[in-house]
């Protein structure tokens, strides 16, 4: 193989593009979701060939033939397992692990609390459409009660899982939430995303014109834009609306929404985001935040840092190590009792 | 002391190769002695094999059946391939280690008992109705009724130790005793006591004078007929050890990837009787190991496919349970064309079925359990120690290959265990990756080697090879999804090519016999001991039975069909309903396979198999 990189210094867009037709339907939200991706890691400063992307099955695992940096497209909700034997064999790879909804919380449901709850070091974007897109339109474990599909004629009688609170219940160290009509905003998080050191889980409303259009129209729509999108960042009160003024207000053990000059409310009552406040406690309720009574947060809603699976590896390796008996497998055989016959 | 003691008052047997059970309840430490006496034994240059035979509960009840724990081993100065069918001296440590192993003891053979268990309250929990010290169990057998109990107490008087611990060393007391009847040194489990119990020397006193007083009790009754002698088996020389299946497997993966350069990567979930592979890679991760206790099998088999995929070695190890969870995974390795090594350590199933108990019936899920035409290699260990080589094998066959590769090791071979000669690893085949080339200045994901058939393996972080692969068909060269349909049916032909042609790249089988016999008796995988024994017992007695033993399953090896041709008969002899038998009819449907198989979970015995094969020869 090559000893040198055959890689411009500074990436474009285009570098990252493969040169595969893309085949999701024309309108699909995970258009704009590869587009960010290709903006997003020419900034991150990483060769091009330490990127793999991972994905399971469905619409959106078909993302990584469309990135020309290295891809595997595996078995449904297999991915996270993958990712993680990627990571392991080197540490050194930016992994990007692509799932959707079903892939990623129905039959994927344990590789991805177990990817959360280890905190390996690697990034998962969950596409979220509430819908199976390439089994064309069965119910998901993110669609909402009531929703008819074609496995549902009469609705759904179950109740939906939401991303945030898996993640919180593994123990996960990074969740924020994007939409997949902001451009800036995705992108902006995939880079956040990819600083980040742990798992990072990135769930994106992803429109299905197909099967569940519009979906997310409630918070994504035009329209809905200022009453109910709410744009988390550390350090920042949590304003929203038009003019920013709308906030959420922490009142007893609940979130609610006030208004800035009504009731005497001022600034000071607004709550300020932390995202790096390790009891995930306050980030479980921005997280849980819906029209409409309230908006719905969009960010980073956690980012704490704790020791990653592939950190604690390394660091049992070094100290195993250093006390270590054997140095070979030939140490190994010659280990123990031993006997000579002559 | 003991080499003094040759010709002690009574007289002196020898033996070819005799048979020892150790059998009491788990807290025993039957396995202890068991393995005292067999390192002993090594030592002093006899050939052996040994066999634990553990509970399948944990912690079952004290006293009780379910709670017994066994130890074989079979000694001799001939070559010894099995742990033997019966014991000629069964130790029983409680009525219950003598309910549950009576039936491995051989009829007119020894068996010695302490004595001071065969109390009611025990005698009912084993669930014998009267004694069987005092009705006509034991009438076939030479009884020894020996106190070891109180003995042992008796002997470590006056020293500072609790009765549990006092109690705890009677094993060494019947341990001593077989020294005595075997004319064996007690030197090594001396020194061996010295350094278990280095911290606590009352302990390490109390378990010697048990062990001498075993000796001395054994020379003094009258009940013991005779000492045996089983002189020293004439062995290849060279420095030898013990080792089990599992760890042979471990060792041999281990091997692999140093020759390499690269990581072992295991990913496994726990199952009997697999475990103990991930337990031994899991203390060696200052060798290049790193091993991960998935949430599933498919975790497993996934995170390991993960590893290939990023260069290292990738490997998966379970038993039927746990393979049939891992059969989408391994469809997906073969599509991907990356190296993987699944190990399944067989047990009885189906489903469950029986956790601790060996079977040979996992064959057909491995060479067929997955969808559509999804070939992989299948190797198959055939000695504790030969899962060295094999697992060596295997992982060298998916690297080369770019396949995966499916080793069979089952538990009697896991948990068995004997001497070994081991190799020094530069003396194992070396390893040639077929390396990622461009043509043209463009790298072909899917470019093959004109002998293998195998493509390159071009690894992440590896500048201008970037490429996407996945469980979509694949266009020819590269890589690209592809739906057409005769580009479909060109791959999968390839993929099937590509598995056939590793038959290029592995040794001949060997008959054993001179080849004019008219019988051909066909084995597979964990059976071999028995089989060979067997054969080899057959033709001493001039016989005309030959023998051939499969290590390879998928591809067989070249020669397969001209040894076949020479015989009208052939029994294939198997742990299972003949699907190795149904195997070789499909590959060769015009000889006369026939099949004989035992579903029991237990391995084959020398006699039974030496009355099929006369059977055989009578027509
Ligand atoms: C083992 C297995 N079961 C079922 C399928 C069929 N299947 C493919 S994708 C999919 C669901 C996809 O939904 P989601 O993960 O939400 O992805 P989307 O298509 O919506 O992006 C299913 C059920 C499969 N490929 N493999
Ligand atoms: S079916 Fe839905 S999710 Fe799939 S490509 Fe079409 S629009 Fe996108
Ligand atoms: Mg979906």
């Amino acid at each position: 193989m090559e000893a040198l990189a055959d890689v411009p210094k500074a990436y474009t867009k285009k570098d990252f593009e493969s040169d595969q037709l893309v085949r999701w339907c024309p309108g699909c939200g995970d258009y704009s979701i590869l587009s960010a991706m290709t903006n997003a890691l020419p900034q991150l400063g990483i060769p091009r060939e330490n990127f793999v992307f991972v994905s399971g099955i469905g619409c959106a695992a078909r993302f990584p033939y469309y990135m020309n940096t290295y891809g595997f497209h595996t078995i449904h909700g297999r991915g996270p397992a993958v990712a993680t034997g990627v990571k392991l064999a080197n540490p050194k790879l930016s992994v990007w692990e692509i799932q959707g909804d079903g892939d990623a919380l129905a039959i994927g449901g344990n590789h991805f609390i177990h990817a959360l709850r280890r905190n390996i070091d690697i990034n998962i974007l969950l596409f979220n459409n509430e819908i199976y897109g390439l089994t064309k339109g069965q119910y998901s474990p993110t669609s909402p009660t009531g929703l008819v599909t074609k496995s549902t004629p009469y609705g759904s009688v179950e109740r939906p899982f939401h991303a945030a609170e898996l993640v919180i219940g593994a123990q996960g160290t990074f969740y924020a939430r994007t939409i997949d009509t902001n451009p800036k905003l995705m992108t902006e998080i995939f880079v956040h995303a990819a600083k980040h050191v742990g798992t990072s889980l990135v769930e994106v409303l992803q429109n299905c014109v197909i099967f569940n259009d519009d979906a997310h129209a409630g918070v994504t729509a035009k329209q809905n834009r200022d009453d109910f999108q709410l744009h988390v960042k550390h350090g920042q009160p949590l304003l929203f609306g038009k003019d920013n003024k709308k906030g959420i207000r922490l009142n007893g053990l609940k979130l609610e929404v006030v208004t800035l000059g009504e009731n005497g409310i001022t600034e000071k009552d607004i709550l300020v985001h932390d995202a790096h406040n390790e009891d995930p406690a306050l980030h479980l309720m921005l997280a849980r935040m819906a029209p409409p009574h309230f908006p719905m947060a969009l960010g980073v809603i956690r980012e704490v840092r704790a020791k990653t699976y592939d950190e604690a590896i390394a660091e049992e390796r070094e100290k195993i190590t250093e006390n270590a008996k054997y140095h070979s497998v030939d140490d190994l055989l010659k280990s123990g009792e031993t006997w000579e016959i002559k | 002391m003991s080499e003094t003691l040759v010709n002690g008052k009574k007289s002196t047997t020898e033996l070819e190769k005799v048979v020892i059970r150790f059998a009491g309840d788990s807290g025993d430490g039957m396995q202890l002695t068991g393995s005292q006496f067999s390192f002993t034994s090594a030592l002093w240059g006899n050939d052996l094999a040994t066999f634990p035979d553990f509970p399948a509960e944990i912690r079952a009840p004290q006293g009780t059946v379910e709670g017994v724990s066994g130890f074989q081993v079979q000694i001799g100065k001939i070559d010894i391939y099995t742990p033997g069918d019966q014991a000629d001296v069964l130790v029983a440590m409680n009525p219950a280690a003598l309910k549950s192993n009576l039936q491995f003891a051989r009829k007119g053979g020894n068996i010695i008992v302490d004595l001071d268990a065969f109390v009611d309250r025990n005698i009912e929990k084993a669930g014998f109705v009267t004694n069987p010290l005092e009705d006509d169990t034991l009438a076939d057998y030479n009884v020894v009724e020996a106190p070891i109990s109180s003995l042992t107490k008796t002997a470590l008087e006056g020293l500072q130790l609790d009765n549990k611990s006092i109690m705890r060393s009677k094993n060494m007391f019947a341990l001593g005793m077989m020294y005595w009847l075997f004319d064996r040194s007690l030197k090594e489990t001396e020194k061996y006591i010295e350094s278990k119990f280095k911290k606590t020397p009352a302990l390490a006193e109390g378990n010697k004078r048990a062990l001498n007083a075993g000796f001395h009790y054994a020379e003094t009754i009258e009940a013991l007929p005779s000492m045996y002698k089983i002189p020293p088996a004439i062995i290849e020389k060279g420095v030898y050890r013990h080792i089990s299946g599992n760890t042979a497997t471990a060792w041999g993966l281990m091997a692999a990837a140093e020759r390499i350069g690269k990581k072992l990567f295991l990913g496994s979930y726990p199952i009997t009787p697999a475990s103990d592979i991930l337990h031994e890679l899991s203390r060696h991760k200052n060798l290049g190991v790193i091993t991960m206790q998935a949430e599933d099998e498919i975790a497993a088999v996934c995170s390991a496919i993960g590893a290939s995929y990023a260069g290292q070695l990738g490997v998966t190890t379970s038993s039927g349970p746990g393979i049939a969870l891992k059969g989408e995974a391994i469809g997906l390795a073969v599509m991907a064309e990356i190296p993987l090594v699944v190990v399944d350590v067989q047990r009885g199933g189906p489903s469950t079925g029986l956790p601790t108990k060996t079977e040979q019936a996992d064959i057909n899920i491995a060479v067929f359990g997955r969808n559509s035409e999804s070939p992989a290699v299948v190797l198959a260990a055939s000695t504790p120690a030969n899962c060295f080589e094999f697992a060596y094998m295997a992982a060298k066959i998916a690297m080369e290959h770019m396949t995966p590769v499916i080793l069979l090791t089952d538990g009697y071979l896991a948990n068995g265990s004997e001497p070994w000669k081991f190799p020094k690893t530069a003396d194992m085949p070396p390893i040639n990756l077929e390396e990622a080339k461009k043509s043209d200045g463009v790298y072909y994901p899917y470019e093959r080697d004109a002998e293998k058939l195998a493509r390159g393996w071009a690894v992440p972080g590896t500048p201008g090879f970037e490429h996407r692969i996945g469980g979509l068909e694949k266009q020819e060269k590269t890589g690209n999804v592809s739906y057409d349909p005769t580009n479909h049916e060109k791959m999968v032909r390839t993929r099937a090519e590509k598995v056939e042609r590793v038959a290029n790249y592995i040794p001949d089988i060997e008959v054993q016999g001179n080849g004019d016999g008219k019988l051909l008796v066909v084995g597979w995988g964990g059976t071999f001991g028995g089989l060979r024994t067997a054969v080899t017992e057959l033709q001493h007695a001039n016989k005309k039975v030959d023998f051939v033993h499969f290590n390879y399953i998928n591809p067989l090896p070249k020669n397969t069909k001209a040894i076949f041709e020479k015989y009208n008969k052939i029994v294939v002899c198997e742990l299972n309903m003949g699907q190795f038998a149904s195997l070789l009819r499909s590959k060769f449907p015009d000889m006369n396979i026939l099949s004989y198989s035992k579903i029991q979970g237990q391995p084959f015995l020398v006699t039974e198999l030496k009355e099929v094969f006369i059977e055989h020869l009578k027509d």
